[in-house]
């Protein structure tokens, strides 16, 4: 049962691979690394079931916090082009 | 009562599968990345929601269980947070949307 959901999980993170290397900006590729950083969570857990191991979850909670918090740092850094300012900041700078 | 638990896992994961592999084929066709995020929020929501709730069956009631909804709380709250930062980035970022770029309308 959850062999099967683990082969799903693994072929749509594929497909999400598929489209961070041919996105055309880069916010495709933070969209399609945000989407796989999602299956990931969801194959740790699948795994963990699939071991009977549930403790994963743990490391999927985690992982979720880290994927999200990865997604904000990511796009704060392209925006501002620096992760310590704030567009404030910036404009009484100018 | 297995049985019928075995079925429900079972009609949860295709159903996950199903709307994972179909919002993920979203991402891959869509012409632009706004149209993007509509595909991948299904994913998050619908996907992640069904193959956890498969998980829920499996597991009983318990500890396993709170976790597995700790987990999808924090999919349902950061998700939505994600796409709209990504959606605001790409916008301030100078990306046209995509039939605003057809119609020679950019406001």
């Amino acid at each position: 049962m959850f062999a099967t959901a683990t082969a799903g999980v693994l072929v749509s993170m594929s497909l999400a691979m598929v489209r961070a290397v041919l996105g055309p900006t880069v916010y495709d590729r933070v969209l399609a690394v945000n989407t796989f950083g999602t299956k990931t969570v969801l194959l740790i857990a699948v795994l963990g079931f699939l071991t009977e191991r549930p403790e994963f979850l743990d490391l999927a909670i985690v992982y979720a916090l880290i994927n999200f918090i990865g997604t904000i740092a990511v796009l704060k850094f392209f925006e501002y082009g620096d992760l310590g300012r704030t567009r404030r900041v910036e404009e009484e700078a100018d | 009562m297995g049985l019928v638990l075995d079925v429900l896992s079972w009609v949860s994961i295709v159903g996950g599968m199903f709307f994972m592999i179909v919002g993920t084929v979203g991402i891959l066709r869509m012409p632009d990345i706004y149209t993007r995020l509509h595909a991948a929020g299904m994913t998050d929501t619908l996907g992640a929601g069904l193959l956890l709730l498969a998980m829920c069956f499996q597991a009983g009631f318990g500890l396993i269980m709170v976790r597995l909804i700790i987990v999808y709380a924090l999919l349902l709250f950061t998700s939505p947070i994600g796409t709209h930062a990504l959606a605001r980035a790409a916008l301030s970022g100078g990306v046209v949307p995509y039939r605003a770029k057809v119609e020679g309308d950019t406001t």
